[in-house]
């Protein structure tokens, strides 16, 4: 219990820096965002003053002093009001983020475990049969294809299966003749849609779990707990999996819970390379349009993402491992 | 994503040998520099005994040389247009053309100089700004080492590509300069975090100890003393460092948040997929610089598989397991 409650006054603390760190960022920077912002806005019609007001709270031109701005500002936060886009206007930043989230969640999330339980599965085999095929296969071309530039890796499969074989759609979620819900053709075209971005994500992420569980296995494998199982007369299978490998997935399992963190901001260049409606899209698309309020509230959600899942990892660890407990 | 090796390795901080008179000489003695250059040289000889770390090198030197030489090597100025647009391959452009007329082959070339001084500086200069931090925090105790570790971690935790992009969108259009910040800002807290961990192993040894009784400043015992332990170390974070800067730049680069009508491997990305190179089935100007990119961050972490065998000796090649 004091172990949980030391890890969540961390927590605690990280995330309100990160809050000030994401209010600090616009002013430390020079010229003024609100200004540009304000005169990009004003491009669309007149600025209403509560616009204008929340514009000012969110970017900092400088009303009343940097405390009460910074009062206001974690008010904002707090009820989830980041303002309007200027991009999209007149969405507001918390309904634009809301419609691409479940794209990245769903695409991301579900490549980043099965990479995570592919790549470990490999990684243990790898390790039982050091020296073979089997191991110098997977870890010479998974260290290889990490090396990679993901977007590089993203263009080249597009170039290849969508171009020039046309076997998947080259942009995008979905088609335009769909209707998003839950029918069978959506479905069917998502899936079509998400299948590019999906491999690459897989390729390029599978190599570190490779190695990870590979190098932390072999490890494991020279305890002496091991070589008494061995001499036990164990399976070899049983051996490999309940003896070795459970206890060497800690590491893996630990990176697990940070690329889940990632999950919602770590495809930035392969959605970018796809045109696909997520959240990394988003923030590219506000980065390029100078979309401040949108780009504000993406980063701070992306960072306290991370944040949750170092946090969730954290904890889980002082159950899974006691002696990390103290 | 190659950092993992630099991990602090318990059994290479024990196989090290505490600074012998060769490194920490007094300054009063004249001698101290022949030995010094002989250390170079074995270091230098200990990396390239490596398999791994000689092909590295290779690579890495034909890149420097394709650098240094472009001027010489390059059949056209990178940025010289009016040739035929989206050409393929010929006898005259070797690689064909962009969508601009230009000639890739000649891009491909003087691309190499913006990955390399991306890589070199920001590399130097997150190393800097990590052995700083990172020896120091290790070094001193209390209230202070506690708020350095809290600000570390949340540099580690912030997510690196959206923070690099955020601030690059603040700063806009300011080129390679803007970069490279955005780089050392976002890469220096791992090195910071391998070298404070090292430090603080170091911080009780014997001879840290005599150097503390002996009356020397804390600054001197930690430059002087603490510093020439970890060479390889230091090493090994530059090449992690520069590897992650080359990655970032052609990531930006390729969002178009550098200079654009810089000639890059980003930045030729980023105008193959906005002219539509794709379309055009022009595979050559796709694979070209992103191989590029590859190789480059590839030779660097081969490099860093000899560099760890400086400071583990097991880790060496051919000294037996």
């Amino acid at each position: 219990m004091r172990y949980f409650l030391s890890r969540l006054g961390l927590f605690a603390l990280t995330a309100w820096a990160a809050i000030t760190l994401n209010f600090l960022l616009p002013r430390l920077m020079p010229g003024s965002p609100a200004d540009a912002a304000i005169a990009r806005l004003a491009q669309n019609g007149p600025v209403d003053p509560a616009t204008r007001a929340a514009i000012e709270a969110q970017l900092g031109v400088p009303t009343g002093g940097l405390l009460a701005q910074y009062w206001d500002y974690l008010g904002n936060v707090l009820t989830l009001d980041f303002g309007v886009s200027y991009t999209f206007f007149p969405a507001s930043v918390a309904s634009l983020v809301g419609s691409a989230l479940p794209f990245t969640l769903v695409l991301v999330g579900l490549v980043t475990v099965a990479a995570f339980v592919i790549g470990t599965l490999i990684g243990v085999l790898a390790a039982w049969r050091r020296g073979s095929a089997l191991d110098a296969l997977p870890t010479l071309s998974g260290s290889f294809l990490a090396a990679f530039p993901y977007f590089w890796t993203a263009l080249l499969l597009l170039f290849f299966l969508g171009y020039t074989f046309q076997l998947f759609p080259t942009s995008g979620a979905y088609s335009p003749y769909t209707t998003p819900g839950l029918n069978g053709p959506f479905l069917a075209d998502a899936v079509a849609h998400a299948v590019l971005p999906a491999v690459t994500i897989l390729l390029t992420s599978l190599g570190g779990w490779i190695l990870g569980m590979r190098n932390a296995m072999i490890g494991t494998l020279g305890d002496d707990y091991v070589t008494f199982a061995e001499a036990n007369g164990l399976r070899s299978r049983t051996v490999a999996l309940r003896y070795a490998a459970r206890n060497a997935i800690l590491p893996n399992l630990t990176g697990f819970g940070l690329a889940l963190g990632g999950v919602v901001g770590g495809s930035l260049l392969v959605e970018r390379v796809f045109a696909y409606p997520g959240v990394g899209y988003l923030l590219f698309n506000a980065v390029t349009n100078q979309d401040f309020p949108l780009m504000q509230a993406l980063f701070l959600m992306i960072t306290l993402s991370v944040l949750v899942a170092n946090f969730v990892v954290d904890t889980l660890y002082g159950i899974l491992d006691p002696r990390t407990r103290r | 994503m190659t950092t993992p090796t630099t991990l602090p390795d318990p059994g290479g901080s024990e196989s090290e040998r505490p600074a012998g008179a060769a490194d920490s000489a007094p300054p009063d003695l004249p001698t101290s520099a022949p030995p010094r250059w002989r250390v170079v040289t074995r270091a230098a000889g200990t990396v390239w005994v490596n398999r791994k770390a000689r092909l590295g090198l290779v690579v890495l030197a034909f890149f420097a040389l394709l650098a240094l030489l472009a001027p010489v090597l390059a059949p056209y100025s990178p940025t010289a247009g009016g040739f035929e647009r989206s050409a393929g391959p010929s006898s005259a452009h070797l690689f064909g053309t962009t969508a601009a007329g230009e000639d890739v082959l000649s891009q491909v070339i003087y691309g190499s100089r913006i990955s390399l001084l991306v890589g070199v500086v920001a590399g130097v200069l997150s190393t800097l700004v990590a052995v700083v931090v990172g020896l120091s925090w290790g070094y001193v105790r209390g209230p202070v080492a506690e708020v350095v570790n809290f600000v570390v971690n949340l540099f580690l935790v912030i997510p690196g590509l959206p923070l690099m992009i955020v601030i690059a969108a603040y700063l806009q259009n300011s080129g390679l300069g803007m970069i490279i910040f955005v780089v050392v800002l976002t890469g220096w807290a791992w090195g910071a975090r391998v070298l404070r961990s090292q430090t603080q192993s170091l911080r009780g040894r014997d001879f840290v100890t005599a150097a503390q009784f002996s009356g020397e400043r804390s600054w001197r015992i930690v430059f002087r003393e603490i510093l020439p332990n970890m060479t390889s170390i230091i090493a090994s974070s530059f090449f992690g460092a520069a590897t992650a800067a080359i990655l970032a730049e052609s990531g930006l680069s390729f969002l178009g948040l550098g200079d654009t009508t810089q000639v890059s491997w980003g930045t030729m990305l980023f105008w193959a997929q906005n002219s539509n190179a794709l379309l055009t089935g022009q595979w050559v100007l796709l694979l070209a610089p992103g191989l590029c990119i590859a190789l480059l961050a590839t030779s660097l972490s081969l490099v860093n598989f000899g560099v760890d065998g400086l400071s583990n000796p097991r880790l060496r090649e051919g000294s037996g397991r």
